[in-house]
C-alpha cells in the first residue's frame, strides 16, 4: 500500500502499467487464435483500494508470466482491467461487462465478500469463472467460483485456538471488532459458536461492528481497554477491512496498547497494507494467513523476485491474496493446458485436483468443494513492517467452506 | 563502553564463586531453544539478579541477541559482537536474530523490571516498577520492599509500592494481603481493579475486603468514564466544529448551498501532505511541516474558493438548486482530477511526536495527544472566524452586504468582491479542517464525502447563520453521539442522532440559535 512511499508508488504503479502496454512487442510469435482474455475485477478507488490494487497488478503480472512462456494452447493472453470502486453494485455492472462485451475466459477479482455476492449471481447466470483470492466466511460454493483464499478452518479457528494457547498468552476474553458486512459477521458466528463450545461463555466475548472507512476509533478502542480490565487475560480479533485500519491501528498505538497485554489479531491486514502504518508501536500484533512474505524456501524466493522484477521496485512487498492468485492462476494454466481449451465447462473439472508448489512451502490442491488445501501460519508484525511465523501446521489443512459451528449447516455435513 | 561492562564483568565472573557462576551459565542455553525455553530462560536470568544478565536480556529485547546453529549465543559489542559466554569475539556468519513472542515479552518486561529495579535512573525504577506490576509474582516482595527502603523520589516509590501491593496479593502472607487490597482499593486505577477481580476467585476468604476496594475504584471509574467519555465527545464535536466552520460562512452567511464543501477539506488535507512532502528534503524543516501546512492549507482552499464563487457560484445567486447541483459536480470534478494527480491511494500524513501518545490529565483520565490537539485548534479557528467577522473591516463589510446588499452598495462596497472574499473565507476554513483530518483520518480523494453531510447537519441544527449555533451544535452532536455509541455501537449512534435531530428540525426549523428581526425575514 501506497500510503508510505507515496512517491514510489504511483510510479511504481504507471511503470507496471507501461510494462504490460509494452509486454505484446517483446512476446514471441503466438499462433492464429484470437486472445485469450483475461478479466480483472479489482478495486482501483475508494475505501478497498488500498488492498485491491496489487492485487490487479498481481494478475497483469501473471498474464505476463503466461505470455512469455509463450501463452496457452498457443494463443496470447490479454488482460481487461475494470474498476468497480469500492461500490458493490457496481461489481455486479462490471462483471456483466466484461462476460458480455469482453467475452473474457476467465476473471481473476474481489477482494470483499459483499463485492463476492454481489458478482455470484452473474457469474452464475452467464457461466463464467471467477478465482476469488482472499480468505473469506465460507458459507458458499458456487460451480462458476474458485475460492483460492481460506475458509474459516483455515484461518479464523487456527488464529484463536493460538490466542487461547500457553504461547499465544492463554486468552479468556475475546473482543470481535470488525467492519459492517457479511464476512466479518458470518465469521464471527462462527467464531462466537466455536469460542462457545470451548467454555467460553457470551459474557466473556465483545463484538462491535463500524461502517467501512470508519476514523473515529477512540471510543471502540477506550472499551476495549476496559474490557480487557475485568481481570482476565483478553485478545482482540480483527475483522477490520480496508482503509480504516490505518486509524485503528495508530489509536491502538496512541492508547498504549501492547501486545503483551492485549494482542490484536487481524485476518485482513497484510503486509500490503502495514506498508502504510508506523508499526514500531505494533510489534507483537498479530495476522493469521496462509502466506507471510517472510516465508522460507524457493517458491517464494522466486514469487517474490518476480514481482519485484515486475513492479520495478524492490522494496514493493508480496501478501497472501497476491500469492493466492498467484497459486489460482497457476492451476487454471494447467487445467487449460489439461483440458485444451479454455471453456469454462471444459476448464472447471479439469482444475479439480490440480497441485502446485505454492510460494507458502507447501504443495497446495483443487478440492473438489472449489476450495484449496493450505497450511495456516500465525505471525507477528515485525518494527519493518515485516510478518514473523511464530506458529504453523505441520501440513496442509483441508477447508472446510461449510463450518460445523453454524448449527444449520449440521444436516449438510450429515449429507 | 559496553564492551567495558561486558570485560569487568567477565572478570567478575572469573572470582564470582563457582554455584553464581553456574546458574548464570545455565540458563543460557535456553535463549538459543524455542519460545518457552527462551521464555523459561529469562525468568530465571530474573530471578537470578545477576548484572551480566541485564546487557543480554537488553540485546533480547531490542532483537540484537543473536543464535548460531550451534546454539551459541552472541551479543553485540561495539562495532562488532562476541560470544556470550566467554566474551571472545565471534564470527556472525550464519547467525540470525533471536525471534520473540508475546509471552517472551511479557516474561522480558518482568525480568528486567527486577533487575533495573537497582538502576540509577530514576525514570528507569519507575518503569520497572510498572513491568514488576503487570507480571508480579510472590518472589518480588522482598526485591521492592528493598528498592521502596531505598528510594528517595515520592513519584517512584508510590509506584513501587502499587507494585509491592500487587506482588502481596500473590503473596501468601494473609495480613499483607488484606493490606495490600486496601491500598489498590485506594490506587483507583483499572489496572488495580483486574487484579482485585482476578485475586477474588483465588481468596473467597479475603472477598469481603476485595468487593470494598472494588466498589471504592469503581466510583473513582465512573467519574473518570464519564470524563472520557466527555473528551471523546469534545474532540469529535471538534472535527465536526471544523467541517462547520466553513460552512456556517458559505452557507450561514452568504446562503450559498456548496455541495464541493467535502472537496475544499479533502484539498486541505492534500495540501497537507505537500507541505509535508517539501519538507522532508531538510531535516530541521521536518517537525515544522504540520505548521506550516496551516497557512498554506488556508491559501490553496481560498484561492480555489474564490475561483470558483468568481468562475460560477456568482451567476448562480438566488437559484439554490441550480447551484447546489452544479456544486456537487464541481465537487467531482475536485474528486477526479485528485485521484488523477494524487493517485486513487491514500496518501499518509505522519503525525508529529507531539501529537502521538496518550496525556494522562490528573485523575487518572487519559486523552490523546493528537485528539486534544484539534480540540485546540478548533477552538482558535473558531476565535479567528468570530475576530473575522467582528473586529475586522472585511467583517463589517461582510455582514452590511448580508443584511442589505443595495444600501451596502451605495455606501460604497464593492459587494461583488465582498462575495468572492466571503467565499474564498469559508473555503480556506475547510482547508483548516483538512489540515485537522489528514491527522486522524485517511487522506483519500473520497475524505470529504464523510463529512459534508455532517456539516450541513451541523450548520442546521445550531442555526443558519450563528457561529455559536455552530459551536453549540457542534459540540452537541458530538458529545450525543460519544454518550450514545457505549451501548448503542458506532452505526446505530449516528442513525439515533440523526432521528434526533430530524424532531428538533421539525419543531424548531431555524435551529438552537434562530436568528430574529429582520436578517431572518429576508
Amino acid at each position: 500500500m501506497p500510503t508510505t512511499t507515496p512517491n514510489f508508488t504511483r510510479r511504481a504503479t504507471l511503470a507496471g502499467l507501461g510494462a504490460s502496454l509494452a509486454a505484446p512487442m517483446i512476446q514471441p510469435a503466438f499462433g492464429q487464435g484470437a486472445p485469450i482474455k483475461v478479466g480483472v475485477l479489482h478495486s482501483l478507488s475508494g475505501t478497498m483500494a488500498i488492498s485491491e490494487t496489487a492485487l490487479r497488478d498481481t494478475v497483469l503480472m501473471m498474464v505476463e508470466y503466461a505470455n512469455s512462456k509463450g501463452g496457452l494452447l498457443g494463443r496470447k493472453l490479454e488482460a481487461v482491467v475494470v474498476d468497480p470502486a469500492s461500490n458493490w453494485p457496481l461489481f455486479a455492472e462490471k462483471a456483466r461487462e466484461l462476460l458480455q462485451v469482453h467475452k473474457v475466459d476467465v476473471t481473476f477479482g474481489c477482494w470483499t465478500s459483499v463485492s463476492r455476492k454481489s458478482v455470484l449471481p452473474v457469474f452464475e447466470e452467464l457461466k463464467g469463472l471467477l478465482f476469488y483470492p482472499v480468505q473469506y466466511e465460507g458459507e458458499e460454493e458456487s460451480p462458476n467460483i474458485f475460492y483460492t483464499g481460506a475458509a474459516p478452518n483455515q484461518q479464523a479457528i487456527p488464529a484463536v485456538e493460538y490466542l487461547m494457547s500457553k504461547d499465544g498468552g492463554e486468552a479468556k476474553r475475546i473482543v470481535l471488532l470488525g467492519t459492517d458486512y457479511v464476512y466479518p459477521r458470518t465469521t464471527n458466528r462462527i467464531l462466537r459458536g466455536f469460542l462457545n463450545s470451548k467454555g467460553i461463555g457470551n459474557a466473556d466475548i465483545m463484538e462491535e461492528y463500524t461502517p467501512f472507512g470508519h476514523s473515529d476509533w477512540q471510543g471502540i478502542v477506550a472499551r476495549v481497554k476496559r474490557f480487557a480490565a475485568e481481570g482476565k487475560k483478553t485478545a482482540i480479533v480483527s475483522t477490520i477491512n480496508g482503509d480504516a485500519n490505518v486509524p485503528f491501528y495508530r489509536e491502538l498505538g496512541n492508547q498504549g496498547i501492547k501486545a503483551e497485554d492485549i494482542p490484536c489479531v487481524a485476518f485482513s491486514v497484510g503486509e500490503e497494507e502495514l506498508a502504510g502504518i508506523d508499526t514500531k508501536p505494533l510489534v507483537g500484533h498479530l495476522a493469521a494467513w496462509n502466506y507471510f512474505m517472510s516465508t522460507p524456501g524457493k517458491p517464494n524466493e522466486e514469487f517474490k523476485a518476480m514481482w519485484q522484477a515486475y513492479i520495478k521496485n524492490p522494496k514493493r512487498v508480496t501478501n497472501d491474496p497476491m500469492e493466492a492468485i498467484y497459486t489460482g492462476f497457476r492451476m487454471w494454466m494447467q487445467a487449460v493446458e489439461k483440458a485444451k481449451t479454455t471453456a469454462v465447462a471444459a476448464v472447471t473439472p479439469a482444475l479439480i485436483g490440480q497441485k502446485l508448489m505454492a510460494p507458502c512451502g507447501f504443495e497446495e490442491e483443487m478440492l473438489p468443494n472449489h476450495h484449496l488445501s493450505k497450511p495456516v501460519l500465525i505471525g507477528e508484525i515485525q518494527a519493518d513492517g515485516q510478518i514473523n511465523t511464530v506458529w504453523k501446521t505441520a501440513g496442509v489443512v483441508k477447508a472446510e467452506n461449510w463450518s460445523p459451528f453454524i448449527p444449520e449447516n449440521a444436516n449438510r455435513a450429515k449429507k | 563502553m559496553t564492551a567495558l561492562i561486558l570485560r569487568i564483568a567477565l572478570l567478575l565472573l572469573l572470582a564470582l564463586p563457582a554455584r553464581a557462576q553456574d546458574a548464570f551459565i545455565a540458563a543460557l542455553p535456553g535463549l538459543a531453544g524455542g519460545f518457552s525455553d527462551i521464555a523459561a530462560s529469562v525468568d530465571r536470568l530474573g530471578a537470578l539478579g545477576d548484572p551480566r544478565a541485564l546487557p543480554l536480556l537488553r540485546a533480547l529485547q531490542e532483537g540484537k541477541l543473536q543464535k548460531t546453529p550451534d546454539g551459541r549465543l552472541l551479543l553485540p559489542e561495539g562495532a562488532g559482537t562476541a560470544d556470550a559466554v566467554t566474551g571472545q569475539p565471534a564470527d556472525v556468519a550464519g547467525a540470525e536474530a533471536v525471534r520473540l513472542n508475546n509471552r517472551v515479552r511479557q516474561a522480558l518486561r518482568g525480568a528486567l523490571g527486577r533487575l533495573q529495579l537497582v538502576s540509577p535512573d530514576p525514570a528507569q525504577r519507575g518503569a520497572a516498577a510498572e513491568a514488576i506490576f503487570r507480571g508480579r509474582s510472590a518472589e518480588d516482595v522482598p526485591l521492592l520492599q528493598a528498592a521502596i527502603a531505598r528510594e528517595q523520589i515520592p513519584a517512584v516509590r508510590a509506584k513501587m509500592e502499587l507494585a509491592l501491593a500487587a506482588a502481596q496479593l500473590v503473596a501468601p502472607d494473609e495480613a499483607a494481603k488484606r493490606d495490600a487490597i486496601a491500598r489498590l482499593g485506594a490506587a483507583g486505577s483499572v489496572e488495580a481493579r483486574a487484579l482485585l477481580i482476578e485475586a477474588r476467585t483465588a481468596n473467597p476468604s479475603l472477598a469481603a475486603a476485595i468487593d470494598v476496594s472494588i466498589a471504592t475504584i469503581e466510583k473513582q471509574l465512573q467519574i473518570r468514564r464519564m470524563a472520557e467519555t466527555l473528551f471523546q465527545g469534545l474532540s469529535l464535536g471538534s472535527v465536526l466544529l471544523l467541517a462547520a466552520l466553513g460552512l456556517a460562512v458559505t452557507f450561514g452567511v452568504m446562503g450559498v448551498i456548496n455541495m464541493a464543501h467535502g472537496e475544499f477539506v479533502m484539498l486541505g488535507a492534500y495540501a497537507t501532505f505537500v507541505v509535508q512532502e517539501l519538507c522532508r528534503g531538510t531535516s530541521w524543516l521536518v517537525p515544522w511541516a504540520l505548521p506550516l501546512a496551516v497557512p498554506a492549507a488556508f491559501l490553496v482552499t481560498a484561492a480555489a474558493g474564490a475561483l470558483l464563487e468568481r468562475g460560477l457560484i456568482r451567476h448562480l445567486y438566488g437559484r439554490p438548486l441550480e447551484t447546489l447541483l452544479m456544486t456537487f459536480g464541481v465537487g467531482m470534478i475536485l474528486q477526479q482530477a485528485v485521484r488523477v494527480a494524487f493517485g486513487a491511494q491514500n496518501r499518509e500524513v505522519l503525525s508529529p511526536s507531539w501529537m502521538q501518545g496518550t496525556l494522562t490529565l490528573p485523575g487518572g483520565v487519559a486523552v490523546t495527544q493528537n485528539r486534544l490537539w484539534i480540540i485546540f485548534f478548533g477552538l482558535a479557528v473558531l476565535a479567528m472566524v468570530f475576530a473575522a467577522i467582528r473586529l475586522t473591516r472585511f467583517g463589517l463589510e461582510m455582514r452590511a452586504v448580508v443584511q442589505n446588499r443595495r444600501i451596502a452598495a451605495t455606501m460604497g462596497i464593492r459587494t461583488g468582491r465582498v462575495d468572492a472574499m466571503t467565499f474564498a473565507f469559508g473555503s480556506g476554513l475547510a482547508g483548516l479542517a483538512g489540515v485537522a483530518l489528514s491527522q486522524i483520518d485517511n487522506v483519500s480523494p473520497n475524505l470529504g464525502t464523510g463529512y459534508i453531510i455532517d456539516s450541513f447537519m451541523v450548520v442546521v441544527f445550531g442555526g443558519v447563520g450563528s457561529l455559536a449555533g455552530t459551536l453549540v451544535g457542534a459540540l452537541t452532536l458530538g458529545v450525543v453521539n460519544k454518550m450514545l455509541e457505549p451501548w448503542a455501537g458506532a452505526v446505530l449512534a449516528k442513525v439515533f442522532v440523526l432521528v434526533a435531530i430530524m424532531l428538533f428540525i421539525q419543531r424548531r426549523p431555524k435551529g438552537i440559535f434562530a436568528l430574529k428581526g429582520r436578517a431572518a425575514e429576508s
